[in-house]
Formats: C-alpha cells, sequence, structure tokens
C-alpha cells in the first residue's frame, strides 16, 4: 500500500474528512448539454462566508481541497479565496473549462502552488466541443489557457466526460492531450439534473460501447486485470464500505449545504446554520451513510460484483434507496466483466437496464436564501 | 516516503548556525499526530512522526535549528543537544533536497501569500 493510501485509510479509520469538493458557485459561462446544475444564483455564501467555512475544515483536519462549480472563475473573489486557502496550508486543486484564464492568471496560480488545475474538454474538434458547451469559440480559449497553464509548469488534467455527442471523439482527446503535456482522464457518467430531471440520462453512451473503453488499456491500464470476472467476496469485502463518502470526504454547496458527496444529494446540514464539524460529526444522515456495510446492501449484498464494484450510493440513493444498485454501475459491472449483475437476474435481464431509464430521481435540495 | 528523526553518532555541533523555514510550495497538515507534507511542484508526499513534526512546526526562518532542537525535542524525547542535532541535520537535508523546507545561513524571510 502507499503512503498516500495509507493516509487515505487512516483518515477513513479515524473519521476525519480528508478532502473536501467546495462549489463556490453554480454560476456558469457555458451551458453544457450534460450539466446537472441550475445555474441561477439563488445566494452563494460571500466571501467571509467561504473563509470561515475553510478556516473550520483546516480545523477539522481537511488537506485535499477541491474549489469547483460552476465556472470558479466568475466568482470576482476566486483568488482571494484561493489565496486563503493556500495561507491555511490546503493542498488546493481547481476544476474550471478555462475559458477566463489568460497568461497572467496562469502566472497567478503557479505563485499560489496550486496542486492540479483540471480542465473540462470534449472533443479535439472544436464543432464537436463548442456543440457541448454551446458557447461559440470556447473550444480555442480553453486550449489556449492549458497552454498558459502548461507553459507556467503547473499541472493540468483534462477531463474528458463522455456522452453520446462526442463518443467516437476519446482516442483523438487522449492524443490531443499527450501533444498538449497534459494529463488526460475519461469518464462516462452522467449525472441527473439537481431537479431530478434524469433527461440528461438520455446522453449516456451505450452499454455496448463502455465495452470498447474498458479494453482501451491506455485508459485502464491492465486490460486482463481490470475485466476479469469477479473473485468471491471475502468477510473483509463484505464489511467493507463502498466508498469514501462520509467517511473521509464530502461536498459542499454555493449556499453552504453540506452532503455525503458531489454525487450524493442527500442533505446533511448547512454551514451557515452549523458548525461544520456538528454537520460531519453528529448529523444522523452523514452517519446513516457511514454505517452501511456490503453486508446490508439489498441486492448487491449477493450479487458477485460485490467486491470490486464501483456502485456508488449516491447514484443509488438517486434512483431511491442509498443500500441499492446504481443502475450505472450494474452496466459498467456487466460490460467490464460480461458477467450479469445480481439486480440484472433479479429483474430477468440479459443486459442492464439502461439507466437512463430508471425511476424518477430524487431532488436536491439547496438552501434556498 | 516516511521521514524519522532517528538517533545517530555524538558528534561536535556546528559552528556556524542554521535557520529553517517552510516552503511555501507545500500543503501541510495534522492528522492524528503525524504532519502530511505534500510538495505540489513534484508530488512528493511525506508523513512526519513526531519528532520531525516538532521541528517542521517550529521552522519559521529565524528560529536557529540549534535553538529548536533544543527547545523542542532534547526536553521532550530526553536526548542529549548532539544526538538530536545530527538527527535534525540528516531531516533537514532530506527535506530540503525534496522542496520541503528552506535552508540558510541567515535568517529567512518569506513573501506572504498575497
Amino acid at each position: 500500500m502507499s503512503l498516500m493510501a495509507e493516509v487515505g485509510q487512516k483518515a477513513f479509520n479515524l473519521g476525519v474528512p480528508l478532502a473536501v469538493h467546495l462549489d463556490v458557485t453554480y454560476r456558469c459561462n457555458e451551458r453544457c448539454v450534460h450539466c446537472y446544475l441550475d445555474h441561477d444564483d439563488h445566494g452563494e455564501m460571500t466571501t467571509a462566508e467561504i473563509k470561515d467555512v475553510l478556516d473550520q475544515l483546516a480545523a477539522a483536519g481537511v488537506f485535499f481541497l477541491t474549489f469547483s462549480g460552476g465556472e470558479v472563475f466568475l466568482r470576482r473573489d476566486f483568488f482571494e479565496l484561493v489565496e486563503h486557502a493556500r495561507r491555511l496550508s490546503f493542498n488546493v486543486k481547481i476544476k474550471t473549462n478555462a475559458v477566463m484564464i489568460d497568461e497572467a492568471d496562469a502566472k497567478r496560480l503557479r505563485a499560489l502552488n496550486i496542486d492540479t488545475v483540471q480542465i473540462s474538454l470534449y472533443s479535439h474538434r472544436a464543432e464537436v466541443h463548442d456543440a457541448i458547451t454551446k458557447l461559440p469559440h470556447s473550444f480555442g480559449r480553453t486550449v489556449k489557457a492549458i497552454e498558459f497553464l502548461r507553459d507556467q509548469g503547473l499541472r493540468v488534467t483534462i477531463a474528458n466526460v463522455l456522452m453520446t455527442a462526442n463518443l467516437s471523439d476519446h482516442y483523438g482527446t487522449q492524443k490531443l492531450a499527450a501533444e498538449l503535456g497534459v494529463h488526460y482522464t475519461l469518464d462516462p457518467t452522467i449525472t441527473p439534473m439537481m431537479d431530478g430531471d434524469t433527461g440528461v440520462l438520455g446522453l449516456r453512451i451505450p452499454g455496448t460501447e463502455l465495452e470498447e473503453v474498458f479494453r482501451n488499456p491506455a485508459l485502464v491500464g491492465n486490460q486482463e486485470e481490470f475485466c476479469a470476472p469477479p473473485k468471491p467476496p471475502t468477510d473483509e469485502d463484505m464489511e467493507g464500505y463502498s466508498c469514501s463518502a462520509g467517511h473521509s470526504f464530502c461536498y459542499i454547496s454555493p449556499y453552504g449545504d453540506v452532503f455525503p458527496c458531489v454525487q450524493f444529494p442527500l442533505p446533511t446540514g448547512n454551514v451557515r446554520e452549523q458548525k461544520f464539524l456538528d454537520i460531519w460529526n453528529f448529523s444522523p444522515q452523514m452517519n446513516e451513510v457511514r454505517s452501511i456495510q456490503a453486508r446490508d446492501l439489498t441486492t448487491c449484498s449477493s450479487c458477485s460484483h460485490v467486491a470490486s464494484c464501483t456502485r456508488c450510493p449516491g447514484l443509488a440513493y438517486m434512483e431511491g434507496n442509498m443500500r441499492g444498485p446504481s443502475t450505472a454501475d450494474c452496466e459498467k459491472s456487466f460490460y467490464r466483466t460480461g458477467v450479469p449483475t445480481a439486480n440484472m437476474l433479479r429483474l430477468g435481464l440479459e443486459k442492464p437496464q439502461s439507466a437512463a431509464r430508471a425511476g424518477q430521481l430524487i431532488q436536491i435540495q439547496a438552501a434556498a436564501v | 516516503m516516511h521521514v524519522f528523526a532517528r538517533r545517530g553518532e555524538e558528534r561536535e555541533p556546528p559552528m556556524s548556525e542554521t535557520y529553517i523555514a517552510r516552503s511555501p510550495a507545500v500543503a501541510a497538515r495534522m492528522l492524528a499526530g503525524e504532519m502530511m507534507v505534500m510538495n505540489s511542484e513534484n508530488s512528493t508526499f511525506f508523513t512526519l512522526n513526531e519528532v520531525a513534526t516538532a521541528i517542521w512546526q517550529a521552522a519559521d526562518g529565524h528560529t536557529p535549528l540549534r535553538e529548536i532542537v533544543r527547545n523542542h525535542i532534547c526536553e521532550k524525547f530526553e536526548v542529549t543537544l548532539e544526538q538530536a542535532l545530527a538527527d535534525a541535520d540528516r531531516f533537514v537535508a532530506d527535506l530540503v533536497e525534496h522542496g520541503i523546507l528552506l535552508v540558510s545561513e541567515r535568517p529567512i524571510t518569506l513573501e506572504p501569500i498575497q
């Protein structure tokens, strides 16, 4: 186990919030076709409120801090927030579409010793990228910003969300990342809208296409190992937990709402009303999330994939039961290994039910101000 | 990589003073009594044991290393100044090599994060 993994396990065991994802705004200058956010401002936290939250997070032991949105650079105080975070010695990662970043901004980010800037790029073709973002010339501006940041010596990662609109472009985008000298990640997950609308799930790539993604060694490493049939679960596997959500990780919205994860819209408290640590330690919802072991899962506890599935409890929650299956992950497990999941067998399906046809999803409950 | 302040051989104390400061490039946080330190420039990640953490926390750029060791290490951990200094020298050299600490024979003043 690497030292980083050891530290992560220690934080998990101790219940220390090692990493927090903080969205500082939901406003955005792009209108991506797959985006799950409501971009209107319903009362974002002020500069002073966010600085106070950062102080609390540092005191709580948070080490890895991700600033995201919306588009973070739409906040006029964004650099002030990053400076405050660096003064508090956080390891800072920024997620952005980068269209507002010029050379001076890149230098400023370098001077602040940002760990990573993750940038959304959907294609190596301008017309495809711009059609997804609905912002003309966004491709050129984003690529230019990537070059500015790279030239400053910053670590840049291109994040490529894969959907029907850019299905055939991930090889080209990966090649572009290599040409630019930056890292590349691919994510085939499309998340339902915050208001529960599942319309965007129609953009999820067909399961059969997942098979191809899972057999690309450049993306998955050792393909034989990655696609191997699941091993029978051990007792230790059955006592295990799904992920770090609520254990050593959580998400805070621009309105101060605290959730177990950015993909887990279960309200647990609001930092405008309570101290962060009171929510983290004593929220009944947070404690419920962290109590769920593999053996407690309905359907999944009897699934052959239980020990290796990437089951997301947040997506399962949005399908109606945080202890239930996440259809999107059932799809991934099936197309990765070819072995049917317990959920498929229960429903008498030869192929996974499309996540796009899952039931009405639970609505995120952001605090109205 | 773990960094420990190991007990070393006795030796003569150095003639000149050594000043150490935490690099502004790093992120750091305490977890269960151990300091996690990460340098974003080269992605090096350390955890410091209790002794190393005490030196790290006192590395303000203005307090001589000898004084840090005397005030924060010798009494608390019951080691002689010479022993502790030898260990501290190795610890400092290791962290300087990885860009985690800055070292100078003169006091170090860092620009505050603007």
